[in-house]
């Protein structure tokens, strides 16, 4: 897996909504194409994405061959407190990539 | 031996059909398939209209990369479903106290489809939509 890319509002409001746009270098091999031999190509995609803040789970992604190349997930959430936003994905090969970032509330 | 043109049209036609389902099958994903995929999800249970939104382009110059946003605020989970790939499956979100109950990607769609975004809402009730995409170039490799 590739270096992840996050975009997270370094400061905000208590209380308000954020976007948060999150970019995985990945090929999402599909499983459903052929080499020039004509045999499958195994599928090979991160199958998993997850965000939690401070330990609470924000939102979690169960991916499938569908989703493109490099994917890219966007969501909004509410900040409460100051925290960490931590990000996982879960390659088919079981590695796990993870980063985090610090929202301040001021 | 003497070949009516007729009979040999016939004949054409009738090859022609043999060869062309094998492929149109291994393509698409059928009904079948589908509804199991919604049933999995829903329980079997009633599905509403309305309460989600799904964006999506009208038109997909290139399959390879759709770019798709659901939004169901209040919704617990949302899957996201194409129906005329090999594999309906696409994504599945579950969602937080914390999250505002939407999310956006970007999917492979094999051909022109309709897909469908269905969410259990927090009350156990499940609401769907569908959109229509034009597919130009369809993204599945081959």
């Amino acid at each position: 897996m590739g270096k992840p890319r996050v975009k997270v509002p370094k400061s905000a409001g208590a209380g308000d909504t954020i976007t948060i746009k999150t970019l995985m270098k990945h090929k999402m091999e599909s499983g459903q194409r052929k080499d020039k031999d004509g045999n499958k190509i195994p599928r090979k995609i991160i199958n998993f994405f997850s965000a939690t803040f401070n330990g609470e789970e924000v939102m979690s992604v169960n991916l499938h061959g569908a989703v493109s190349t490099n994917p890219f997930i966007q969501f909004d959430m509410t900040v409460p407190t100051t925290g960490d936003l931590a990000f996982k994905w879960v390659d088919d090969d079981g590695t796990v990539t993870e980063t985090s970032k610090t929202i301040k509330v001021s | 031996m003497n070949i009516s043109r007729r009979k040999a049209l016939a004949f054409g036609g009738a090859a022609l059909t043999v060869t062309l389902v094998p492929v149109s099958f291994a393509q698409a994903a059928s009904e079948e398939v589908m509804k199991a995929a919604v049933d999995a999800f829903t329980g079997g249970a009633a599905i509403a209209e309305g309460g989600i939104e799904l964006t999506t382009p009208e038109i997909a110059e290139n399959g390879n990369t759709v770019p798709v946003a659901i939004s169901a605020p209040g919704a617990k989970r949302v899957i996201l479903l194409a129906s005329g790939n090999p594999n309906p499956g696409v994504a599945d979100f579950a969602f937080g106290a914390l999250a505002a109950g939407n999310g956006s990607t970007r999917i492979r769609l094999a051909g022109t489809q309709d897909v469908v975004a269905i969410a259990e809402m927090a009350d156990g009730s499940f609401a769907q939509v569908a959109k229509a995409v034009k597919v130009t170039i369809g993204g599945c490799g081959g």
